[in-house]
């Protein structure tokens, strides 16, 4: 048998617009969920005399079924006909952002749910706003529990030309807008007598029609040197092709040491290999007796990547410490680490109204987007994230946390 | 690339971060398929070799066949292999009829405590996957334990992009999850293709089979008739009973294993 393509979908929304209840009725319609645990959900349902629930398929933490929310990103596995699914529940509390972000950076498409009865909450937006940070584009809107608002058009639309008046000020293509009850079924596999006006497909149609996600074997040969390993005279570069493809005999040069290098081998333990594509984790041995170190970026050297100490970015900020300018942190950005600080906050953006807090501020805090000029103590290697995401995009440590994350826009220098 | 191939491009690359982040690591080998896998792959890391040393906990209430393994393997790959026995526990008569709870606190997460301590190891590797267990499907590739093992599920940090947590306050701990992304099925396929070796005990026998391997005590084999690695992932696309249906551990209490987790266990 064929093995199936995998999609990695991520659910986003408000508490309480039915993430989980959605993933519940999406595992039970497919039959991906086993008959042991939806008897087990029942007895505990049972026990809390409760009719069956859908969401607690999802929501495994005692303190979630307490509290009756998603505490963190969970993943769940749905096949359909088509494909398989490893789905992302990301919580809808302000609070938990960088559990949302953690779950929506493996994604590489999205549904954001909105419920019918109460519309466009800020969560719904800002949910959205990182979505488009992340560079996710394949976007579905469910608007939920049309059961609760007998299924009507005209609600449907008016939540839709709201959305879609937001939507487009951050510049998130959506492809699908479906109107849904997670609770009942309503057009998540099977089309809805109860909305004829609909002629859209459901949602599990919608989710079919993506494309899987193209790896970057089109763009220019970018590689990150993890570590070097010595096996018996035998230097190994190890580390990831991000992007494009490296064979034998290709020249390369190596930022940020400017070192001219040619590749004499590629090694996979097992293999007799004379190529390697983007997303494999390989080892190089080169042509030339030269100490290498982490942090390296081996590249064609017809197609050079960016090398600067200075660019502008948007940074998303998810620690309960702000961020102030001229504050040393630590920026990881692929294999290199290195010592920043923000020279400028040009923009203080709030996630989810857009608003500009403040212009050529002194902070940042939790949750909130900067528009930023950040300055690294040595030059790194780097590309626009538009056009390459895997060398565009950083995350920010203090001493031992991660506290947020960026996208390059461009260079400054 | 297959999607088998991104899977494990994906684990090496999370692997050789584990030792080149923290050095003084540690691989836990249960001599399941899972972490049989993940042995596996990280020999692919290191061309062939095992650069850290590999700790099973043994509990001696293990399966015969998974003690025969261990041997055979330790000796084929050159593991250097730490067993960890909490010999105090287990003469005080810790077993599992005395309660499941202090079974596997005693023997499992308690051993674990006692090397862990000896050799300050300050990054662990683990088999574990999202789709085992509700619980485990809140995971991170890099999860931080404090001295007690106390996991924080509720304050993990943010994960994105391939960059993980990189430093740890003194007494903490990672746990590093190399195979997260996999599924049950997905292991079987890779073991398929790359021919890796697994205990007898999954294959049927008398119409059963171990589809999750625990202590013999334990473990209960379900109703298969999988005699091999295709009639295996046959019945997995196929299956509608989960995983862990045969572990003691998780039917119990409807929170037992989340109990377990937030004080330390896998």
């Amino acid at each position: 048998m064929k093995e199936k393509d995998i999609l990695n979908l991520i659910i986003v929304g408000e508490v309480d617009h039915g993430k989980s209840t959605l993933i519940g009725r999406l595992l039970y319609d497919t039959g991906s969920i086993p008959e042991d645990r939806i008897k087990s959900i029942q007895e505990i349902c049972q026990s809390f005399g409760k009719e069956m629930e859908f969401s607690f398929l999802v929501d495994h933490l005692k303190e979630e079924r307490e509290k009756e929310m998603t505490i963190d990103t969970a993943q769940v596995f749905i096949k359909s006909k088509k494909r398989d699914y490893v789905i992302i529940d990301a919580p809808g509390h302000k609070e938990f952002i960088k559990n949302m972000l953690t779950g929506a950076s493996q994604a590489e498409a999205g549904i954001i749910i909105v419920d019918a009865n109460v519309g466009i909450g800020e969560q719904t937006q800002r949910h959205s706003f990182l979505l488009k940070l992340l560079g996710i584009k394949q976007i579905i809107v469910a608007v939920n529990k049309m059961d609760l608002v007998d299924f009507s058009e005209k609600k449907f639309n008016e939540i839709k030309s709201q959305f879609e008046k937001f939507l487009s000020q951050i510049k998130l293509p959506v492809s699908f807008f479906i109107p849904i009850s997670a609770k009942e079924g309503d057009n998540v596999a099977e089309r809805s007598k109860r909305t004829k006006w609909y002629k859209g497909e459901t949602l599990i149609g919608a989710l079919e029609k993506f494309p899987p996600a193209q790896p970057l074997s089109q763009k220019p040969f970018r590689f990150a040197v993890q570590d070097v390993y010595s096996f018996d005279e035998k230097e190994i570069i190890v580390g990831k092709v991000l992007s494009g493809e490296v064979k034998i005999n290709q020249k390369g040069l190596a930022l940020p040491s400017k070192r001219k290098i040619e590749i004499k081998s590629i090694e996979i333990f097992g293999e007799e290999r004379k190529k390697a594509e983007a997303e494999e984790s390989i080892g190089l041995t080169i042509k030339e007796k030269v100490f290498f170190d982490r942090g390296e970026v081996i590249s064609d050297s017809e197609n050079l990547p960016l090398l600067s100490s200075k660019f502008l970015a948007y940074i998303f900020w998810t620690s309960k410490n702000k961020a102030n300018l001229e504050d040393e942190f630590l920026l990881s950005l692929g294999t290199q680490t290195v010592k920043a600080k923000f020279k400028e906050i040009r923009k203080r953006i709030d996630s989810a109204t857009l608003k500009i807090l403040e212009k050529n501020a002194k902070k940042i805090e939790e949750n909130e987007v900067g528009e930023v000029v950040i300055e690294t103590e040595k030059p790194i290697v780097f590309e626009r994230f538009n056009f390459l995401p895997p060398l565009g995009r950083f995350v920010i440590f203090s001493q031992v946390q991660p506290e947020g994350g960026g996208i390059i826009i461009s260079p400054l220098l | 690339m297959d999607y088998l191939r991104k899977l494990e491009n994906k684990s090496i690359f999370i692997i050789r971060e584990a030792k080149k982040l923290f050095e003084n690591i540690a691989l836990l080998w249960s001599i399941g398929k899972d972490s049989t896998t993940l042995l596996w792959l990280t020999r692919k890391a290191f061309f062939g070799k095992v650069p850290f040393p590999v700790i099973h906990i043994d509990t001696g209430f293990q399966f015969k066949e998974i003690y025969e393994f261990r041997e055979k393997y330790a000796k084929e790959w050159k593991l250097n292999l730490i067993i960890a026995k909490n010999e105090k526990a287990l003469k005080e008569g810790v077993n599992p009829k005395r309660g499941k709870l202090e079974c596997c606190g005693k023997l499992k997460t308690e051993a674990l405590k006692i090397v862990l301590e000896k050799y300050k190891f300050k990054a662990l590797l683990l088999a574990i996957r999202r789709d085992e267990h509700g619980i485990r499907a809140k995971e991170r590739y890099f999860s931080p334990r404090d001295e007690n093992f106390k996991w924080d599920y509720e304050n993990q940090p943010l994960e994105i992009w391939d960059q993980y947590k990189k430093e740890i306050k003194a007494g903490e701990h990672i746990r590093v999850h190399p195979l997260l992304h996999w599924r049950e099925i997905d292991i079987w396929r890779y073991i398929k293709k790359e021919n890796i070796p697994v205990v007898s005990l999954y294959f049927a026998k008398n119409g059963k089979r171990y589809r999750s391997i625990g202590c013999e005590t334990c473990s209960s084999p379900v109703p298969s008739n999988a005699k091999n690695l295709d009639e295996i992932i046959k019945e997995l696309e196929t299956t509608k009973i989960s995983e862990r249906a045969g572990r003691a551990q998780d039917k119990e209490r409807a929170y037992i294993m989340q109990k377990l987790r937030s004080l330390g266990y896998m």
